[in-house]
């Protein structure tokens, strides 16, 4: 099977600093990678090169396998969804327009925007009577980080990029949000990469493991052989989580 | 004509000067503070010229003025050059503030979801600056009301004829038909565009 997104030899720098190198990654349609590191490990770094944020030095991303510099990046970033930590939303939109933003942009009927809001609001436990109308300012952390998640899947993209989504939560909120992002998973089948540094939610959510360290991998293995690994960095990790 | 009519028309000249004026300094200033957003190689030096624009004592500036072709000369025109360079520091200012304080969350969201830059523009940037960018114009619009009376002394008309008139001849009132009338539409102009940004509350 053709891998859905593929990182080639990929090397990213700033200035002549690298903040990836030589990062080789293949995903299968449906399944869940995580990237876990430190902070500066390059880990957001790697996900925006999927959705044509940042482009690499050298090496390619390929999404189906077409490198992301011979995509029209408007198309590429309407089939990616993306969510950052509190989701992002736009302040001065409804929580209706920011779910129904991309359908928007791509021109649906705005009945069938309204219909397809409606249908993700329900289905992530925010009910539409109460929440549509409401602006992100008068939502908590877990309704806003929820509110994030359904505007990635409003246009039904091929692919989901999370970076931190769950940054902002308090432990409760999290532990909440991590449940229902596998009920997601598992009910969706996306494939999804989703950034961390705890390594107790990459064990938890991820499929696969990649382990970043300083713009390097040092681990890529499912998370049954990750508690196994042998790797220093990878044994840093497990004992934080102790 | 009598005193009265006099203060009507003078003030109508007054108000055409400051509108005309203020409406074309929004025209150049908010595409250039747009502008100026997108490239930070114009940036310091437009602003620098801008702000210098702003230090030069109005009446020296429409000194300055009358002897240049086609802008320059005695009268109206010349006026309203005057103001539109002095109303351009608070809104090219106020546009670009407005928008560089976008929460860069926000705007690499519009960017990741698949926005063209014209519509990242329309319908985050500028709904999120517009608060900013108005308290901009009412600065601008505020200070023109005070700088067009100085339009009298090249010609250009206004309330500022009394005033000029009132000081040459020692007679209180013929300041106060100037004075009055200009801090009245000062402070309705104020009142105005204050309502107005209010109306933005950026949620």
């Amino acid at each position: 099977m053709k891998p859905i997104l593929r990182f080639e030899h990929v090397t990213y720098a700033v200035a002549g600093r690298p903040i990836l190198q030589d990062l080789n990654l293949e995903l299968q349609a449906g399944e869940t990678l995580v990237l876990l590191g430190r902070s500066g490990s390059g880990k957001t770094t790697a996900l925006k090169l999927v959705n044509g944020l940042l482009m690499p030095t050298s090496g390619a991303v390929l999404v189906e396998e077409r490198p992301t510099s011979a995509w029209d990046l408007i198309r590429l970033r309407r089939r990616i969804g993306y969510v950052i930590q509190e989701g992002g939303l736009f302040p001065h939109f409804t929580v209706e327009r920011n779910v129904g933003l991309v359908p928007s942009l791509e021109g649906w009927e705005p009945s069938k925007i309204r219909a397809r809001v409606y249908e993700l609001l329900s289905q992530l436990d925010l009910p539409p009577g109460q929440f549509a109308a409401r602006y992100p300012r008068r939502l908590s952390g877990g309704e806003r980080q929820r509110v994030g998640v359904a505007r990635a899947l409003a246009a039904d993209p091929d692919i989901l990029l999370f970076d931190e989504p769950f940054g902002a939560l308090d432990p409760i909120t999290r532990a909440e949000a991590r449940k229902q992002f596998l009920h997601l998973r598992d009910t969706l089948r996306k494939t999804a990469i989703f950034v961390t540094h705890d390594v107790r939610e990459a064990l938890r959510i991820g499929s696969r493991i990649a382990l970043l360290r300083e713009g390097r991998l040092e681990a890529l293995c499912a998370p049954r052989e990750f508690i196994r690994h042998p790797g220093a960095e990878v044994r840093a990790f497990l004992a934080s989580a102790e | 004509m009598t005193m009265v009519q006099e203060i009507l028309a003078l003030t109508l000249e007054h108000l055409q000067l400051v509108l005309f004026s203020t409406f074309l300094a929004a025209a150049i200033g908010l595409p250039l503070g747009v502008l100026l957003t997108r490239r930070t190689a114009l940036r310091g030096w437009s602003l620098g010229l801008i702000n210098i624009v702003q230090t030069i004592p109005s009446l020296a500036l429409f000194g300055f003025l009358i002897p240049i072709p086609f802008i320059g000369g005695i009268g109206k025109r010349t006026a309203i050059v005057a103001l539109v360079l002095y109303a351009l520091l608070p809104i090219v200012r106020n546009t670009l503030t407005g928008i560089l304080s976008v929460d860069p969350a926000v705007r690499e969201s519009a960017i990741a979801l698949g926005m063209l830059p014209r519509q990242l523009l329309w319908q985050v940037e500028l709904p999120l600056a517009a608060r900013t960018i108005i308290a901009g114009l009412r600065v601008a619009a505020v200070t023109t009301v005070g700088t067009a009376t100085i339009a009298a002394a090249i010609g250009g008309g206004g309330l500022g004829v009394f005033i000029f008139r009132g000081v040459a001849s020692v007679d209180t009132t013929q300041l106060l038909a100037g004075a009055i009338p200009a801090a009245l539409i000062a402070i309705i102009a104020d009142g105005v565009l204050e309502w107005i940004e209010k109306r933005f509350s950026t949620a």
